[in-house]
């Protein structure tokens, strides 16, 4: 046998796409972020399960995360909307076009404080979409403000301390009766794939929360990794700012057990993996472990909760099966004699 | 009440004055009045007499007082009218207030036990016993209080010379279908009438007769007008949240759509939406717009309020979507069941930085039927959020119309690619002003094309929808919109232009000041002060404003808001004329009427 001598060409899909395919533009978000990691899961989801680009449209808000749908899927139409307010955008997207697959991206500062309400409604109606927020407890575009996922004690850049409660969205989705919550963690890419190839095959709103550590912002003083000491020992890699250089955290791990991983910022997070027994079509058992969960202060990673039979709100309103947005005058303008009759009914 | 004396007064004592009267039904809000109300002014119309109606009611569920009035004129004036000439005084709280506002010779119908006879003596008091008639239509107790509305509605009948065969049909209207509640209604009326017929001796000069002035026409407010337009126009997703003066609109709009946008299997051509918020109602109009849907939210001041940072993002973003602004009295909450034209300024730049919108102002419930599928049109040729001002007089009144006619203009789909056309043309840049008119091209998600893909955001950005800060960029962007704006000079609604020969002066107004100000024209001219008149349908303005501005010694700029907003924003286009232009500004709540017009502009021009 002779050996190719040819460049290996690289692998396709079914649709004869390529992972590149599915990229974006290069990220402008610092080195080592988190977001980067699950884009980079986003990119390989969407490749494993052959999405065709085009019936993907990308959501965001305002945020670092909101930036991210830039970074994938450059083939398929992007909006970036504004703070805390895509749910809205997105519902009235699927409305218009339920043939649409729907990828959303947020963060916590733009779901859990300006956002809450859309994030709330848009469970409630179970727009059809995967909704991933990108939680790293912070407002990273602001200069790292304090984020309603931020645990209590939490420091901030400038030395404040945190004093309110964390919003657990996962908990809160559950609570809003949301037809699928899971949570991961952005170091943990064979977890994260795995859910959001669930998450995209699922017909409903899927509640995606991936913690994402902010390499930039959750430094405070006494961190070791702090600006100020990477300052004094790293290079300066950005001519507009000074961006330390982090290696994105990572983390493998077997259900059912826990793991402690060190952040950027000095500080620890236990995640802790579901049990492979685990019955994540029980509402119940599943707000009760999340409690419990965070009352040990753990993080929950996995599917917590999945509902396939809950009608969805493409289901709810009941249109004709094409999608709105591509009826013609004929199917959408009444005739004449409704109008007459109308009119008649008015005399 | 105005200096001048009421025009009845003049032909008082026993002359008859015939179809030109108003009535004034005082209430109390949740007492059910509004059926009577309605058979009353539904039985005149049907005698072939122009009528309208205004409701004036409070912003609670029941207890308040409450006002309709019903203008009957054989000469079609359908404004509002100050003058009240027949009261019926059903409301305790008030009337006292009430009859003290009546003018001399005017009529007086209450309850016998009010005593309001002893308050005015200058008054035709017509003291009915309500409470016995009431007992005598029914034995249930429950009932009483809402026949007691009927009972009026026959005294009122009787001393005006009501064909009541017309009252029988309008009950049975009114009831539809319900047989109980017909015969019931009927029988209340007949009680008042047969008291009315005994007991009255008519002394007052109020009375109808028979015309055929109303045959073929239809009644209706400007709310369903505009929900039968946005069916005919093609909505598709319409979100909303409650607010009145709106909240009709979008009810009624629904109701349409149930009944005439199902294809054969009985699945929806549309989708309604009740929003969480107004925030969220344009966040879902502008993403069904983005996403190729004919959308649209309707609300009123504090909903335009809380829209403002989407619908700036809409602007800068160029996503069509329609937003119906029934207008109330405010700032902040305002007074949530009056009329205003106060939001023009917001509505016209609503969003920070460089902004302006396209506005439709319709004047009348037939222009709210066609404004609704212009805004439609002109949202999706132009990319942008179109603003329809309407308000509450308008919006929730009844009035009088010719049956709308059936569109006969095409759908206006705008610049929309294919992925055929794409294929074709091989590249595409969203933001790009290829045919010079300052409208580019968009595409729709869900376009099978590789290069249909765009990013869509409210951030600085180029030709290609790519993010950018660069000054040279931004500032082109602005230019095209600004030319995209002038654009849409030639494609708005065209004023409406009455030129008199021998008039020095021009009015100028938008919107439901209209009947107001055809009437006070009339008024006016009896005055031997000639008038044209210019009735703006649009902004941005046309080139045939500054010809009508220059064409005038003196412009009365007549609008309901204090701060003159319509003559602020024709200062900004004419600066040169600022000095031309006078204010007739009417900001109370109420409706403005002819007399407050004629007045004002006769104080200046004697």
């Amino acid at each position: 046998m002779v050996e190719s001598t040819a460049a290996k060409a690289p692998a396709t899909n079914r649709l004869g796409l390529t992972q590149a395919d599915y990229k974006g533009s290069p990220s402008t978000l610092c080195d080592g972020c988190g977001h980067d990691a699950i884009t980079s899961q986003i990119i390989k989801a969407a490749y494993e399960l052959a999405l065709e680009p085009h019936k993907v449209a990308k959501l965001s808000g305002i945020g670092c995360s909101s930036k991210t749908p830039a970074y994938f899927l450059s083939r398929s139409h992007g909006f970036n909307a504004v703070h805390g307010r895509m749910p809205s955008i997105a519902t009235g997207a699927s409305a218009a076009n339920k043939e649409l697959t729907l990828m959303a991206v947020s963060g916590d500062g733009d779901t859990a404080s300006i956002g809450l309400g859309q994030f709330c409604h848009i469970v409630r109606r179970n727009v059809p979409l995967v909704y991933i927020v990108e939680n790293n407890g912070v407002y990273g575009l602001t200069k790292g403000q304090f984020s309603a996922t931020a645990d209590i004690g939490t420091k901030s850049k400038g030395g404040d301390v945190n004093e309110f409660p964390p919003i657990d969205l996962c908990g809160l989705a559950l609570e809003l009766g949301c037809s699928f919550v899971a949570r991961s963690f952005a170091g943990d890419p064979k977890q994260l794939v795995t859910l959001l190839k669930a998450a995209l095959s699922h017909n409903g709103t899927a509640i995606l929360d991936v913690i994402s550590p902010c390499v930039t912002f959750n430094n405070h003083e006494s961190s070791t990794k702090s600006y100020k000491r990477a300052k004094e020992t790293e290079m300066p890699l950005h001519e507009i700012g000074y961006i330390p250089f982090y290696e994105q955290i990572a983390a493998d791990y077997e259900p059912g057990s826990t793991i402690d991983v060190k952040m950027h910022d000095g500080s620890h997070i236990v995640l802790k993996k579901l049990h492979q027994d685990y019955d994540p079509t029980d509402r119940f058992q599943a707000m009760t472990t999340i409690y419990k969960a965070n009352q040990d202060k753990q993080f929950l990673t996995g599917l917590l909760y999945i509902d396939e039979k809950k009608t969805s709100l493409t289901e709810m309103l009941h249109t004709v099966d094409k999608p709105l947005a591509s009826l013609t005058q004929a199917e959408l303008r009444p005739g004449k004699d409704a109008l007459i009759e109308i009119m008649a009914s008015l005399m | 009440m105005t200096s001048l004396a009421p025009e009845s007064e003049k032909t008082l004592d026993k002359s008859r004055i015939v179809n030109d009267f108003s009535i004034h039904v005082a209430t109390i809000n949740g007492s059910g009045s509004q059926s009577s109300n309605n058979v009353l002014m539904r039985s005149i119309f049907q005698m072939g007499i122009p009528v309208s109606g205004k409701n004036l009611f409070p912003s609670n569920i029941a207890g308040l007082p409450t006002w309709f009035t019903i203008r009957v004129n054989k000469n079609g004036y359908i404004a509002r009218k100050k003058e009240v000439d027949i009261l019926v005084a059903m409301n305790p709280q008030t009337a006292f207030e009430d009859v003290k506002s009546l003018p001399t010779g005017a009529v007086c119908v209450s309850p016998v036990e009010l005593k309001l006879d002893a308050i005015r003596s200058d008054v035709h008091h017509y003291q009915v016993p309500f409470t016995e008639l009431a007992a005598q239509a029914t034995d249930q107790i429950k009932l009483r209080k809402l026949l007691t509305n009927m009972i009026y509605v026959g005294v009122v009948g009787e001393l005006i010379n009501l064909d009541f065969k017309e009252v029988e049909i309008a009950i049975a209207r009114q009831f539809e279908g319900k047989q109980k509640a017909i015969d019931l209604n009927v029988t209340a009326v007949n009680k008042g009438r047969e008291w009315a017929k005994e007991n009255i001796k008519k002394a007052d000069p109020y009375v109808v007769e028979r015309l055929n002035l109303t045959k073929g026409k239809i009644i209706i407010d400007g709310n369903a007008a505009a929900a039968i337009g946005c069916v005919f126009a093609g909505v598709s997703v319409v979100t909303w949240y409650p607010i009145t003066p709106s909240s009709s609109l979008a009810e009624s709009l629904e109701e349409y759509l149930e009944q005439y946008r199902k294809d054969k299997d009985g699945k929806a051509t549309f989708a309604v939406i009740q929003a969480e918020d107004e925030l969220a109602a344009i966040g879902m109009a502008l993403g069904a717009g983005w996403a190729g849907t004919r959308s649209m939210t309707t609300t009123s001041g504090p909903g335009i309020s809380l829209m403002s940072e989407f619908v700036g993002l809409g602007y800068f973003a160029e996503i069509p979507a329609v937003i119906f602004d029934v207008q109330r009295v405010g700032p902040s909450t305002g007074m949530p069941t009056r009329t205003a034209q106060a939001d023009l300024f917001s509505a016209y730049q609503l969003s920070h930085g460089d902004t302006k919108h396209i506005v439709l102002l319709p004047g009348s419930v037939e222009e709210c039927y066609q404004m609704a599928m212009d805004a439609f049109d002109l949202s999706e040729r132009f990319q942008t959020p179109v603003f329809v001002l309407s308000d509450l007089d308008i919006g929730m009144n009844n009035w009088m119309a010719n049956p709308f006619p059936y569109p006969t203009k095409d759908l206006d789909r705008g610049k929309v690619l294919t992925a055929e056309q794409l294929n074709k043309l091989g590249e595409f840049a969203r933001y790009k002003d290829v045919d010079g008119d300052g409208i580019p091209y968009r595409t729709l998600p869900g376009t099978n094309s590789p290069i249909a893909a765009y990013f869509t955001r409210g951030s600085g950005h180029n030709e290609k929808a790519q993010y950018t800060e660069r000054p040279d960029d931004y500032e082109n962007l602005m230019n095209r919109l600004n030319k995209k704006y002038d654009t849409a000079r030639k494609y708005v609604p065209k004023p409406e232009i009455i030129t008199e020969k021998d008039a020095k002066i021009g009015l100028i107004a938008f919107g439901s000041s209209n009947p107001a100000i055809m009437e006070s024209r009339d008024q006016l001219k009896v005055a031997n002060i000639s008038t044209s008149y210019f009735r703006l349908k649009a902004i941005p303005f046309t080139e045939d404003l500054r010809k009508f501005v220059e064409s005038y010694d003196r412009i009365y700029v007549v609008e309901q808001n204090r701060d003159a907003q319509l003559r602020e924003l024709i200062t900004m286009e004419l600066p040169e004329y600022a000095t031309k232009l006078k204010s007739v500004l009417h900001y109370d709540g109420l409706p403005i009427d002819a007399r407050f017009i004629t007045d004002a502009i006769m104080a200046e021009e004697r």
